[in-house]
């Protein structure tokens, strides 16, 4: 929608005041996670540009804030509990999700409609809900403030993406590969690592990654089902900003906008390499 | 019936005969077998999904739902007082029996520790109750009879009617009042339903600035979002795949950095103000107060949910070719007639989709509001928190959890039917 050569006055105005707009709108989506990261480096221990930082006086920079982050032990066990968390439970979710979405996908499903509400659920109930119910659920069998607890929570908030990313994959999937395979005399299993499983791997693939971010940047659920044992890095934060804001949270904020940078790389990359072995050219 | 049919003829039987397999089975029933066996394959892969998410997440929530109307203290642990009650017409003060019963259920809930139950659980319904049960239950053992006047002597409050009904009303195992609490209504002393005080009446308004502030969310992110999402769909698709990474990236970003990203510009001593008071627009005593309250919230909130408005609002105006406009135009319209008449009304998918989802998870939100909400800016799940965590009123926290719940139901049931759970796109 370039502007034409013949556009009235008006035209002009209108098109130019439309991109600055749009302009304005991407600054106020991308400027809140870009302010914090130069803050992260801060020398003082101030939320705001000090006087050193905006002359770019080196002397208003330092990595103490990070020094703080990976040398204080709450936070680096903080670390490990996230990542023992969200791998555990993304593996259990890709599992249990790529099974079932292989079933759902299959034309004899049997009270399709039913199933899929039930499966997607725990995508669709506020969180505060589902962490109350866990919360009471999980005390009165003795999973409350255990990693299986919040290990099993997490995997079922993480399966609705794992099916609904499945399913999206198996969608474009010709079924005559399957029937080719068979005919040519590979037993089931055979036909579902060598055909089946390297075909829908990028659906897995991005599936794994949402529930992998879901358990990873999930709070609510961590709250109430977690305990002392078990704080992850969000339950660190939201510590850290409740009880003694210092600028080490902005150390950290800026740390996960690096992984959730390289998180989305990936997922592009798979995206790309999905269409082209299913021979969408991008138009 | 499958031998005669075999014996009839080995090639597929005789002309106008059912035909049959290879093996002789007539080829319907064969097929039946088959299809059979692939919907219990279909079923056996989505099973251990299905008992997983029953387990894990089903029966916990409909666990916390029944507790909504679960009234276990009364009738277990006032067993006696329940039984003789059931015959009181509940008019003039219940007769000695009553009492009697009560001293002994006093006198075995001391023993047992267990009066406490019944003391917090009838405080929700009449301050007070909680030092009425548990100090008589600590003399109950020296009360001698009549016992009528021996409580009435500890606390006036046994010769009041009311606490009599109230215990007759609640002594059931279902009760409706952590409902009519959620409701602001309450009963009156003769048991029927009024509304609570003027001054009680906490929950209808924050329902109500629940449902505000998420409209207002909602409207925001269309605002926001239409003119974006209309800039990505018609851009070339080299340079909307770059603009589309500056949506992206706040959605793939942590929660919690945006909220705290949001902290730090908009606090008092933050870059905003700071900003503000550097170019002298506003005094330095003059800071603008955006956080801890409902601004910091709508802020926030805004920000954070943006990309859920135009992701869904994208993917339905990349479908809209270009050349209904440029025929609308060629027709006559002028420019703002075009887009009205005739893109407009094809996004309308793509705006409801949008709108709702923005919508339904705006009203359960909890982080964001408990972090920059102040008082101004909780919402009803920051309620439900604190009665889990701090009032561990948790019969009304399920009340207050089940009606939210519901509404988000009915929402997605309409999400649903604009969009169907199977388009969902994600990232």
């Amino acid at each position: 929608m370039a502007l034409p050569p013949y556009a009235s006055p008006l035209e002009r105005t209108w098109y130019y005041s439309y991109r600055i707009l749009c302009g304005l709108i991407f600054f106020f989506l991308i400027a809140p996670i870009l302010v914090i990261i130069p803050l992260s480096f801060n020398a003082q221990p101030y939320f705001t540009y000090t006087r050193e930082m905006l002359t770019l006086n080196p002397e208003g920079y330092s990595l103490r804030w990070y020094r703080d982050f990976f040398g204080s032990t709450a936070w680096i066990s903080s670390i490990r509990n996230s990542l023992i968390i969200a791998l555990a439970s993304t593996f259990l979710a890709t599992v249990l999700g790529t099974l079932a979405a292989l079933g759902l996908s299959r034309s004899h499903m049997p009270f399709r409609g039913l199933i899929m509400g039930l499966l997607i659920s725990p995508m669709i109930v506020p969180l505060i809900i589902s962490a109350a119910g866990m919360f009471f659920f999980y005390s009165s069998i003795g999973l409350a403030q255990t990693f299986l607890g919040v290990i099993l929570a997490h995997a079922a908030l993480g399966t609705p993406f794992v099916v609904i990313t499945v399913t999206a994959t198996l969608v474009g999937f010709d079924h005559s590969l399957t029937r080719a395979a068979a005919s040519l005399g590979a037993p089931p299993q055979t036909t579902f690592f060598k055909v089946v499983l390297p075909l829908i791997t990028p659906g897995v693939i991005s599936g794994a990654l949402f529930a992998f971010i879901t358990s990873f940047d999930e709070i609510v659920i961590v709250l109430f089902v977690a305990g002392v044992e078990q704080r992850t890095i969000p339950r660190e934060m939201w510590s850290g900003i409740r009880e003694q804001i210092s600028p080490t949270i902005l150390a950290v904020a800026t740390v996960l906008v690096a992984i959730s940078i390289a998180l989305l790389t990936t997922l592009e990359l798979l995206r790309r390499r999905n269409e082209r072995m299913r021979g969408i050219r991008p138009s | 019936m499958a031998q005669a049919e075999a014996a009839a003829g080995p090639a597929g039987g005789p002309p106008g005969g059912p035909m049959v397999t290879a093996d002789g089975v007539p080829l319907k029933t064969s097929l039946r077998r088959a299809e059979r066996r692939r919907k219990i394959t279909a079923l056996l892969l989505v099973v251990p999904l299905l008992a997983f998410i029953l387990l894990t997440f089903i029966i916990p929530i409909l666990e916390m739902l029944w507790r909504s109307v679960d009234n276990p203290a009364l009738v277990r642990y006032l067993p006696n007082s329940i039984e003789v009650l059931q015959e009181w017409d509940g008019e003039q003060l219940p007769p000695e029996e009553v009492f009697a019963a009560m001293v002994e259920d006093l006198r075995v809930g001391q023993e047992s520790r267990t009066i406490g139950q019944v003391a917090v659980r009838l405080n929700y319904e009449m301050s007070g109750a909680r030092s009425l049960f548990t100090r008589s239950a600590r003399s109950a053992e020296d009360f001698e009879p009549p016992y009528r006047d021996a409580l009435i002597d500890a606390n006036p409050r046994w010769g009041e009617v009311t606490t009599w009904r109230l215990i007759k009303r609640e002594g059931r195992p279902l009760t409706a009042s952590y409902y009519l609490s959620a409701f602001d209504l309450t009963y009156d002393d003769h048991g029927s339903v009024v509304r609570q005080d003027e001054n009680l009446r906490i929950y209808g308004q924050l329902f109500l600035r629940t449902l505000v502030l998420s409209l207002a969310i909602t409207l925001l992110t269309l605002l926001l979002g239409f003119p974006i999402a209309y800039l990505l769909a018609t851009l070339p698709l080299r340079y909307s795949n770059l603009l589309m990474i500056l949506v992206l990236l706040p959605f793939w970003t942590s929660l919690l950095v945006r909220t705290t990203a949001w902290i730090v510009l908009l606090q008092q001593q933050g870059v905003i103000n700071s900003l503000l008071v550097g170019i002298g627009l506003i005094g330095d005593d003059g800071r603008l107060q955006m956080v801890h309250n409902w601004v910091g919230t709508i802020i926030a909130m805004t920000h954070i949910l943006l990309p859920f408005m135009v992701l869904p609002l994208y993917s339905v105006m990349k479908t809209i070719p270009p050349s209904y406009l440029r025929a609308a135009r060629s027709l006559g319209a002028n420019p703002l007639v075009a887009f009205v008449r005739v893109y407009l009304p094809q996004t309308v998918p793509g705006i409801g989709a949008g709108a709702i989802l923005v919508f339904i998870i705006s009203i359960g939100y909890y982080i964001t509001p408990a972090l920059v909400g102040g008082q101004s800016g909780q919402l009803i799940s920051n309620l439900i928190a604190f009665h889990m965590q701090n009032s561990l009123n948790w019969g009304l926290a399920a009340a207050l959890g089940s009606i939210l719940l519901a509404g988000v139901l009915v929402l997605y049931w309409l999400y649903n039917r604009i969009v169907g759970v199977d388009n969902m796109k994600l990232g």
